[in-house]
């Protein structure tokens, strides 16, 4: 045995040295596009990447005792804006941790290689302070980090947010553990306006808190929509003060499953102090079967023959009870809900119950409609508009109500979620070049999970990526990323959604010439690190590790 | 062979009940609806009079702790009821031994009014029997404690049930490994297969060798299982039946036991029996997996020593003749070890120079290619593991958790004597995408289903559609007792998980 366990031990041996020089041929074989290895981007950690950076050699250090984040004295926003002093607060946890802050140290000399504080200087009159982001909210800012002091400047509260996040992610640790920052110029706004994502709490209840984080990750990628697909078929979670029995009766369970007005408000306010505006969406007709279980008389009576079977199919059309509802329902919407805009669905409407309806037959008789059922849509959705638009809302619907020909206001937001790319591709020209605004979900339906790198082609989509002129271009007013909830609940949703998402928001934030590939793995890397670091388990890109690995567990 | 007895006068109170309610499903289950009802404050564990363990077995008094809790979830305290007790009574006394292939894990559980008894041959079987025991019980909406009558005579299909992690890709902290293993023991998984190292990190901390890991983890401070680490997982596991199965694969898939070694070569060279003394020493389990899988001879055929040696051995240039030589050396160290192999089935190609006690364990190919291997393997008598239909690192959209359902291990053309080489089966969670942020809701309750499998009578076992709604409750239970386990499909759990 000796000899043979010699000769094993110097094979053995023998392949460790031979294998460490042909590693990166290795490597290069087996995924010749796809870079393993994580090395670290000229950008550091920065995402989603800025439009203009300069950034140079010389750091300053920052340290825990004496480092300041202040409003800058000529500042729009003053000492009463609490949105910033949250934002202030928050930021200076993750770059410190909340657990080391420590008294300030007034008398403590600082170096000359010292950064002490970070000024933010809001310069328009409107600081924006106590209101509600919106489509139209200016995110843009300019961050200058050199000495004595940094100083970030945003006409609005809401670019000095982005901002803010843009610095914290400029802060690295040396090798001593001491954090440090290079001068730095940063010129950044959103190549998109609507920056979303759909979390869908009907097919599953997410608690309160889970929703609550992933707000707070969206702002970590600036993501500023969160469009709540609140109700669903499968449960009516949302506590309707005009209607309790909507939620008594349609959620998985009346108390511990449904969100209460305060539940509410506080995931608005939340995301408000986040500069994330919330857009719920309400659909109809379909998609609302647990909508008839608390309204009765609401959903139609599907007929087998000549009786009815006992089962329900969309909204009743017909009845004027159906828009009575309606109306008191969305003026309830509306008021609880502070956004210009209520997603109101329209997807996927079944016409065999409405077909196997007498009454409804009849009525389609009267109306002249003949057989086809669209017109039929059509009839309830342009009710439903004008009830939405009696409320002062706008509205954003999803594409097939556009491609059932309803008439529509100028400043509906068709939200293209179906196809193919070229498929989809052809419903962003059709609908831009009718002058509509859109957004565009089909690429990154982020539920539909497969091996490997999938986030590789959610980052290749783009947007404006469709045979159209420039003006069509510009109706592009963004994208969503969908998670839908099927096979997702509290257990799975972070992990499952990001850095996934991440990959989502550098194509609607970042210049359309953001396309290194690589690049953009090795700072989503460092980025995906920095999330968990912040308590998010956001799961891995591929083989590797963080210096602090998750611990949520 | 199974009987049900429904009632036909179920009251209201059953409604939470649901009849065969244990998973996996146990091979003989009879039960009624006549109730029993528990309180924290009258309950008992107890060793039965003739019992071989007797007060101070470790396994079963920590495991009456254990179950206590996970079977009263939220301590109600109500009106002193009747007391229950239930009695454990097993037929040795190896209280301080370890799990091992031929440990045997056959229960009886009899449910009646005031008293269960559970009788095994041995604590592991016992274990077995509470983790059942725990899942009969059931809490009516105004959170009293149920078990109903049953009869239950259970063991295993196959002796070798195996969840793989994988801590070189990723570094999972000791806690998820811990976590893991307590969710093993609720589906009956008998065996951890540990892989410890391979080419990205080397985070194994070993005594005689602390280069390995200071040189090839992530981190050598923070990305490193010490000694005490193995200790815990190993101690853990064996406090639920549990075996902890090291691989230390070679000679392929070391490149981090390679790290920075230029001046290593002479300590390597002792270091080259990793799966010799040093290993054995800490892992008690009689098994080892030398892995031996996807070798790579570019580097070999780069090295002139190399080619030296071959033409000596008078190998020409067939290289796996050198892999060949270079297993069967490192099993025959293993075997003088008193340690039976276990390798990946790229080493059958050359298995007439390999110990015939060598497990084979089958990782790759199509449905059909998997059965023709079967066939081949153990027609030359060789025992064989099942891991290619669950590797459930591939992940996919929708139920996959059917597929890993309706495997059957033992459908391949051989004799009953081939068929009973199959030892059992593996799930495999490699880990390129996943860590410690996404590991337990990827692996539950996906494995769950693997763990049925492998457990249950397959005739029994046959219909996926009627495992949904059972496989649905399990997987609430999971989420009750903290096992971050995702959804199969739309629904809900009365109680949701309450992490992010």
């Amino acid at each position: 045995m000796d000899t043979a366990l010699r000769f094993a031990v110097l094979l053995l041996t023998l392949s460790f040295g031979a294998g460490l020089q042909l590693n990166y041929i290795d490597d290069y074989e087996e995924e010749p596009k796809e870079e393993d290895v994580s090395a670290d981007s000229k950008y550091g950690s920065l995402w989603p990447l800025p439009q203009k950076i300069q950034m140079s050699e010389i750091s300053f250090k920052l340290t825990s005792s004496s480092f300041k984040i202040v409003d800058a004295k000529e500042s729009s926003a003053g000492p009463s804006c609490s949105l910033l002093k949250d934002a202030y607060r928050r930021y200076y946890e993750y770059m410190f941790g909340s657990s080391k802050r420590q008294q300030l140290n007034k008398r403590r000399r600082t170096g000359p290689s010292e950064l002490t504080e970070l000024q933010v200087l809001i310069t328009s009159p409107d600081s924006d302070c106590d209101g509600y982001p919106s489509v139209t909210s200016d995110e843009s800012y300019e961050l200058s980090v050199d000495q004595p002091y940094a100083v970030l400047r945003a006409p609005k509260v809401w670019g000095a947010l982005r901002g803010l996040e843009t610095f914290s992610q400029l802060v690295f640790e040396d090798d001593y553990g001491a954090k440090s920052i290079n001068a730095t110029q940063i010129s950044d706004f959103p190549r998109f306006a609507h920056r979303g994502i759909l979390l869908d709490t009907s097919r599953h209840y997410l608690p309160i808190k889970v929703i609550l984080a992933n707000l707070e990750t969206m702002a970590m990628n600036k993501i500023n929509v969160f469009h709540w697909h609140i109700v669903d078929d499968q449960s009516f979670p949302y506590l309707s003060r005009t209607f309790p029995q909507l939620s008594q009766q349609g959620a998985y369970h009346p108390y511990t499953h449904v969100y209460t007005p305060a539940d509410v408000k506080m995931v608005i306010e939340f995301a408000r102090l986040r500069g994330i505006r919330v857009i719920p969406e309400f659909d109809t007709p379909g998609h609302t079967q647990s909508w008839g279980k608390g309204q009765k008389d609401l959903l139609t009576p599907c007929y087998s023959g000549a009786t009815p079977s006992g089962t329900f199919g969309p909204v009743n059309p017909i009845l004027n009870t159906t828009y009575d509802f309606m109306s008191q329902f969305f003026k309830e919407i509306s008021t609880v809900f502070p956004d210009a805009y209520v997603h109101l669905g329209g997807d996927e409407v079944d016409f065999n119950c409405w077909k196997s309806n007498p009454d409804i037959q009849k009525f389609m008789a009267q109306q002249g409609f003949g057989q086809d059922f669209s017109k039929l849509e059509s009839f309830y959705i342009q009710r439903l508009l004008n009830i939405v638009t009696s409320t002062k809302k706008g509205y954003m619907i999803w594409q097939e109500v556009f491609d059932n020909g309803v008439k529509l206001k100028p400043d509906t937001i068709i939200h293209v979620w179906k196809g193919t790319q070229l498929q989809y591709q052809n419903e962003m020209a059709n609908v831009t070049s009718a002058g509509y605004q859109t957004l565009l979900s089909t690429p990154w339906y982020l539920n539909r999970i497969s091996y490997g790198q999938d986030w590789r082609g959610h980052y290749k989509a783009d947007p404006q990526d469709f045979n159209g002129t420039d003006e069509q271009k510009k109706l592009v007013v963004g994208g969503e990323a969908c998670l839908w909830g099927e096979y997702v609940d509290a257990t799975n949703l972070t992990p499952r959604l990001w850095p996934r998402a991440s990959a989502v928001a550098e194509r609607l934030w970042s210049a359309k010439d953001v396309t290194d590939i690589n690049d953009a793995f090795n700072r989503l890397s460092v980025h995906r690190c920095r999330m968990v670091e912040r308590g998010i388990p956001a799961e891995p890109l591929f083989s590797s590790f963080c210096p602090r690995e998750y611990k949520g567990l | 062979k199974k009987q049900i007895l429904h009632s036909p006068h179920l009251n209201v109170i059953y409604t939470e009940y649901k009849l065969e309610a244990v998973w996996p499903l146990p091979q003989t289950f009879i039960s009624s609806s006549e109730q029993y009802r528990l309180n924290p404050q009258t309950f008992y564990f107890g060793y039965g009079m003739q019992s071989a363990a007797q007060p101070g077995c470790t396994v079963l008094d920590s495991a009456f702790k254990r179950y206590f809790s996970l079977i009263f979830l939220d301590l109600t305290s109500g009106s002193v009821d009747k007391p229950f007790s239930v009695e454990i009574s097993v037929d040795r006394d190896d209280c301080d031994g370890y799990p091992s292939e031929d440990s045997s894990e056959k229960y009886n559980l009899t449910v009646s009014a005031g008293r269960a008894s559970l009788n095994a041959q041995t604590v592991w079987g016992a274990l077995r029997g509470l983790e059942s025991f725990s899942q009969l019980v059931y809490q009516d909406d105004f959170g009293s404690y149920f078990v109903n009558k049953t009869e239950i005579e259970d063991f295993p299909r196959f002796q070798f049930r195996a969840i793989l992690l994988d801590t070189s890709r990723h570094y999972l902290p000791v806690q998820t490994i811990l976590k893991t293993l307590d969710a093993m023991a609720y589906s009956k998984f008998n065996v951890f297969h540990w892989h410890i190292v391979d080419d990205p990190s080397f985070p194994y901390q070993s005594r005689t060798f602390p280069d390995l890991s200071a040189k090839g983890a992530f981190h050598p401070m923070t990305h490193i299982y010490t000694q005490s680490d193995v200790r815990r997982v190993i101690s853990h596991g064996r406090l639920r039946g549990i075996r902890i199965l090291p691989e230390f694969d070679s000679p392929g898939h070391t490149k981090s036991w390679g790290k920075g070694q230029s001046d290593l070569l002479t300590p390597c060279y002792n270091g080259g029996i990793p799966s010799g003394t040093f290993v054995s020493s800490v892992f008690p389990d009689s098994y080892i997996h030398l892995g031996g899988d996807e070798v790579d001879f570019t580097c070999w055929r780069s090295n002139p020593d190399v080619r030296a040696f071959m033409q000596a051995m008078g190998f020409g240039g067939d290289f796996t003749k050198l892999e060949a030589f270079y297993m069967e050396n490192i099993m025959n160290i293993t075997s003088a070890l008193n340690k039976t192999s276990i390798v990946w089935q790229d080493v059958f190609d050359y298995h007439e120079r390999i110990p015939k006690d060598t497990v084979l364990h089958i990782w790759k190919g199509v449905p059909a290619k998997i059965k023709e291997e079967l066939s081949r393997i153990t027609k030359a008598g060789m025992r064989v593991l099942l891991a290619a239909p669950w590797y459930i690192n591939h992940i996919s959209y929708g139920q996959d958790w059917r597929n890993y359902y309706t495997v059957q291990p033992q459908n391949f053309s051989g004799t009953e004597e081939q068929k009973k080489l199959v030892i059992g089966g593996e799930v495999c969670m490699w880990g390129e995408y996943v860590d410690a942020t996404n590991l337990m809701p990827r692996l539950w309750p996906r494995a769950s289903a693997a763990a049925e499998r492998l457990w249950s009578d397959e005739q029994q076992t046959s219909n996926v559609d009627k495992a949904f709604p059972r496989l649905q409750e399990f997987r609430c239970k999971l989420l009750r007792r903290g096992i971050q386990a995702e959804p199969l499909y739309v629904g809900h759990c009365k109680h949701e998980y309450q992490g992010i």
